[in-house]
């Protein structure tokens, strides 16, 4: 009896004021205060004492190009988590699009900006169809970017008959480094990220998408033509998915049909340990980059701790969960 | 009715304590929801809560059905009545060894009569094994369950093999809707059901729990005038039984009608305990803090100007070929307020969405100044200066997880643009201007649409279309389930917006506010114009007779329906995109 009362009693306490005790580790506690950010230089300290090559310079710009795929992904992916949809089809798309660049530049014989250009216009295409097959074909967003991650997929293998094809020595600088150390896909991944939150924050598209996935039908009735955005949405996150293909090709200097095969759900848990809510309505650019950051982090600290593959997994799983756990937590405490 | 009522009430039991709130207090970060609230109900009683939208009410029921718990302050209950309805075998839910001793006595009673006792109410199950029962006004109903599933849910009947014992469940739930005077199969799916009847199964549901105390949250809010009655004869016979019933409303006049006891609520506190006898202006008085002069302040414009609004032969067919609203035209002239009046289903909402662009339609114009709107064309209808408010206010009005600034400024969002760049400066700006106008009760621009009152929240919906400078208001039900307070001051910026030359078109349901705002009243019936009555012409009964009478003979389905059977009038005519729900709820305008 007295246990119920006393269970009762911290129930209360965590629905309104943060916990001062009982919930563990300060790592919880940092989390709980500043949300993903709090998590994120959590986990570095975290890693910076368990491994002494961690902190190195060096390597904390692999953690950069590590992230920097996944991140650019998951720019894309924030606008349609933004307005409640969901597109699986980004890890597909990247890499067809990458294919395209390449296959267009070398077999094609086209000039390589224009190769380029190609790769961002399909990957802005296969958003539209994604988009329109939701708006228009009322189909899920589920179901509809399910179809376009396996048609994408499929499209990359026919391009390329299954096996890499060389990606143009000028692009596959993108992959490079800037005066021996500065990576390039650190920048375009920050670049991309700088884009996103304008878009987000700044631009009629942005506020569209918060008002479609927090009320759709208010949104309706306010003037926003709903269809039409959501082809706009969907064609964004194809175009991110672009970039990130080729941004992904250029560090492997070929571009392979088998690319970036699960990205899709990486780029979904960044977005989502970025504080994004799945029901839509909320999301930042910088909580995106906070989320992919998590991920890198955890994966390079695991490598050096030359913790294995498998377990790595089950690591990830975890992280994701207590990331997303915790800022629910951290929420419901704000209110 | 008033001589039953007397009846009933002489025969009630004399009046056992059941429940006793003592100094209640509950703070919210930055509010002070309750402060120091006292209650008390007995059984056989009818005790009214009666307080503007933020007075308290909600937070008060809350903690009684264990979704708060209080900061300071006491709950007593009495103890296991030995006349009551309680116990016997389907009280207790399926519960763990010690479980129904949960919420029992922590506290010696002190002062109070030994019969009660402090209770924590922490979940909704605690309150459950108290016998203190709520119906919200958001139902608690699985749509796709059967009427039987949904009053057992989570304790249904159990054969000897721990299986659900389907026949008695049957059997129970079709007792149980024989009391509420419910004519359905305990078989049919919630889903199917109107909202009046989906009441009445919530009310079942209460009665299977054996409930001592059932809280009904503005239960008329949706209903229409027959129904209302019969779930004040279903509300008499609890009564009766002994059975203890807080009673939210926001219409006074069923204070009278049904209550014993009135506890006024105003800005957290208790300010008051009145006989329901208590009359109309002093209970607004009690409420508001002070008087209001006029309720529907309403200043006609001298002489109307140009027409704004022109629609002609309007028609839309439903799916099956019914129309769901046919030949409808009439104008609406700047500076006027034109009531939209009628039943059930009688097309009203339909006609402002087709109006507005929301939804298409099969025949007719909808002109603006002269000029043809494309049909189905929001974006249009907003260029030419209509804004809709609609019925749905959360639902439809408002991004409810979006701050002030962002609801404010959507509607606007296209003008605020350069260059695809948002003038977000500019739109705080405005935003805080509007609201600054429209007095709304706020902590920020910042905040977010949920946490206001319905009042405010309606104001923040009005305050939108203020933004995009409309010309012709389309309000629909602008002042469901808003106090008395904020209705006055939604009137007057009626009353603004007209002087300035602007025009509203107005639904409502309520009789009183369509006549004493409107400076003509159109009425609907059967998706039909069924008259036009001028601002001096109008009555209770004359827009009743336009509003009952059956077009051209068709066989009329409003006046026909059983008495005292809980059946909306609705689905006839039914618009596809209109849920059942959704017409239902139009219902109350017979009032």
């Amino acid at each position: 009896m007295s246990a119920d009362v006393k269970t009762g009693a911290a129930a209360e306490a965590v629905g309104t004021t943060p916990p001062d005790d009982g919930l563990g580790p300060w790592f919880t506690r940092a989390v709980l205060k500043n949300g993903p950010l709090g998590g994120l230089i959590a986990l570095v300290v975290v890693m910076a004492i368990l491994s002494g090559d961690f902190l190195n310079g060096q390597n904390l710009l692999n953690v950069g190009v590590q992230a920097s795929v996944t991140a650019v992904l998951a720019f894309g992916v924030t606008f349609v988590i933004v307005s409640a949809g969901i597109d699986l089809s980004v890890g597909s798309v990247a890499a067809l699009s990458a294919t395209v660049v390449a296959w267009a530049a070398t077999d094609a014989g086209l000039p390589v900006w224009a190769a380029v250009l190609l790769g961002l216009a399909l990957g802005a295409a296969a958003g539209l169809v994604s988009g329109a097959l939701v708006a228009y074909g009322k189909l899920p967003a589920f179901i509809a970017t399910l179809a376009m991650l396996s048609v994408g997929r499929g499209l990359a293998l026919v391009i390329t008959g299954g096996t890499p094809i060389p990606f143009p020595a000028s692009v596959s600088k993108l992959g490079d480094t800037l005066g021996g150390w500065l990576p390039v896909p650190v920048l375009v991944m920050i670049a991309m990220g700088l884009v996103a939150a304008l878009v987000l924050n700044r631009t009629y598209a942005g506020r569209a998408m918060f008002a479609i996935g927090g009320n759709e039908e208010a949104a309706r009735l306010s003037g926003i033509d709903v269809k039409r955005r959501k082809l706009v949405i969907y064609a964004m996150s194809g175009l991110f998915a672009a970039v990130a293909g080729i941004v992904l090709a250029a560090r492997l200097t070929s571009a392979q049909p088998q690319a970036a095969v699960g990205y899709e759900l990486d780029a979904i848990a960044a977005v989502v340990i970025g504080g994004a809510s799945l029901s839509g309505g909320s999301g930042k650019a910088s909580g995106t980059l906070i989320g992919a950051l998590i991920l890198a982090v955890l994966r390079n600290g695991l490598n050096l701790l030359s913790v294995s593959a498998f377990w790595q997994q089950v690591a990830t799983g975890l992280v994701i969960a207590l990331a997303v756990l915790l800022d629910t937590l951290r929420r419901r405490s704000a209110r | 009715m008033t001589d039953v009522n007397d009846d009933v009430r002489d025969a009630a039991p004399a009046g056992r304590e059941l429940l006793r709130v003592e100094g209640v207090t509950k703070s919210f970060p930055g509010v002070r929801a309750l402060d120091g609230v006292d209650l008390s109900l007995r059984a056989g009683e009818v005790h009214v809560l009666l307080g503007e939208n933020g007075a308290g009410k909600s937070t008060l029921i809350k903690m009684l059905s264990g979704a708060h718990r209080p900061d300071a302050g006491r709950i007593l209950v009495a103890d296991s009545p030995t006349d009551g309805p309680t116990g016997g075998p389907t009280g207790g839910p399926p519960h763990g060894p010690g479980g129904r001793s949960a919420p029992a006595p922590t506290a010696a009673p002190g002062t109070p009569p030994a019969t009660l006792h402090e209770v924590h109410i922490r979940t909704a199950q605690d309150a459950e094994r108290l016998g203190i029962a709520t119906i919200h006004q958001e139902f608690n109903l699985v749509p796709r369950l059967t009427v039987a599933e949904n009053i057992f849910l989570g304790r249904p009947p159990r054969t000897a093999l721990r299986l659900i014992d389907k026949k008695a469940m049957r059997a129970r739930a079709a007792e149980l809707l024989r009391r509420v005077r419910l004519d359905v199969s305990p078989d049919t799916p919630v889903a199917e059901l109107g909202i009046a009847r989906l009441q009445m199964v919530e009310i079942a549901k209460a009665l299977s729990l054996r409930a001592r105390v059932l809280i009904m949250d503005e239960p008329t809010a949706v209903l229409t005038s027959e129904e209302v009655e019969t779930l004040f004869g279903i509300v008499r016979e609890l009564r009766a039984d002994g059975v203890g019933i807080i009673f939210i409303t926001h219409h006074l006049e069923e204070i009278g009608a049904l209550g014993d006891r009135v506890t006024v609520l105003r800005d957290g506190r208790s300010v008051a305990e009145v006989p329901a006898g208590t009359d109309e202006d002093e209970l607004i008085r009690l409420m508001v803090g002070r008087d209001i002069a006029e309720q529907y302040p309403r200043q006609r414009p001298d002489e109307p100007g140009a027409p704004l609004l022109r629609v002609r032969g309007l028609t839309r067919h439903g799916p099956n070929g019914t129309p769901v609203f046919e030949d409808v035209g009439f104008e609406v002239r700047a500076g006027e307020v034109v009531g939209l009046a009628g039943l059930v289903g009688a097309g009203r909402t339909e006609v402002a969405r087709s109006v507005f662009g929301v939804d298409r339609y099969d025949a007719g114009t909808v002109e603006v100044d002269g000029q043809v709107l494309a049909p189905g064309d929001v974006r249009a209808a907003m260029r030419a200066g209509l804004g809709l408010v609609p019925e749905d206010r959360k639902g439809q009005g408002l991004v409810l997880d979006a701050s002030l600034q962002d609801n404010l400024t959507l509607a606007r969002l296209d003008r605020d643009t350069r260059g695809g760049l948002v003038d977000r400066r500019g739109q705080r700006r405005a935003a805080a201007e509007v609201a600054a106008r429209l007095k709304v009760r706020m902590s920020g621009l910042g905040q977010h649409a949920r946490t206001l009152s319905g009042g405010n929240q309606q104001k923040v919906v009005i305050g939108k279309w203020l933004l995009a400078d409309t010309r012709l208001l389309i309000l629909d039900e602008p002042t469901r389930g808003i106090d008395v307070g904020a209705k006055v001051e939604i009137y007057r910026l009626v009353n603004e917006l007209t002087a300035a030359g602007r025009a509203v078109l107005m639904i409502s349901s309520d009789l009183p506010e369509v006549l004493g705002m409107s400076d003509r009243v159109l009425v609907m019936a059967q998706g039909r114009l069924a008259g036009e009555l001028s601002g001096d012409e109008a009555t209770q009964d004359a827009v009743m007779e336009l509003a009952v009478r059956p077009a051209d003979g068709a066989p009329g389905p409003h006046g026909t329906a059983p008495h005292g059977h809980g059946t909306a009038p609705h689905g006839h005519g039914t618009a596809p995109h209109t849920t059942t729900n959704e017409s239902a709820k139009e219902g109350s305008d017979v009032r």
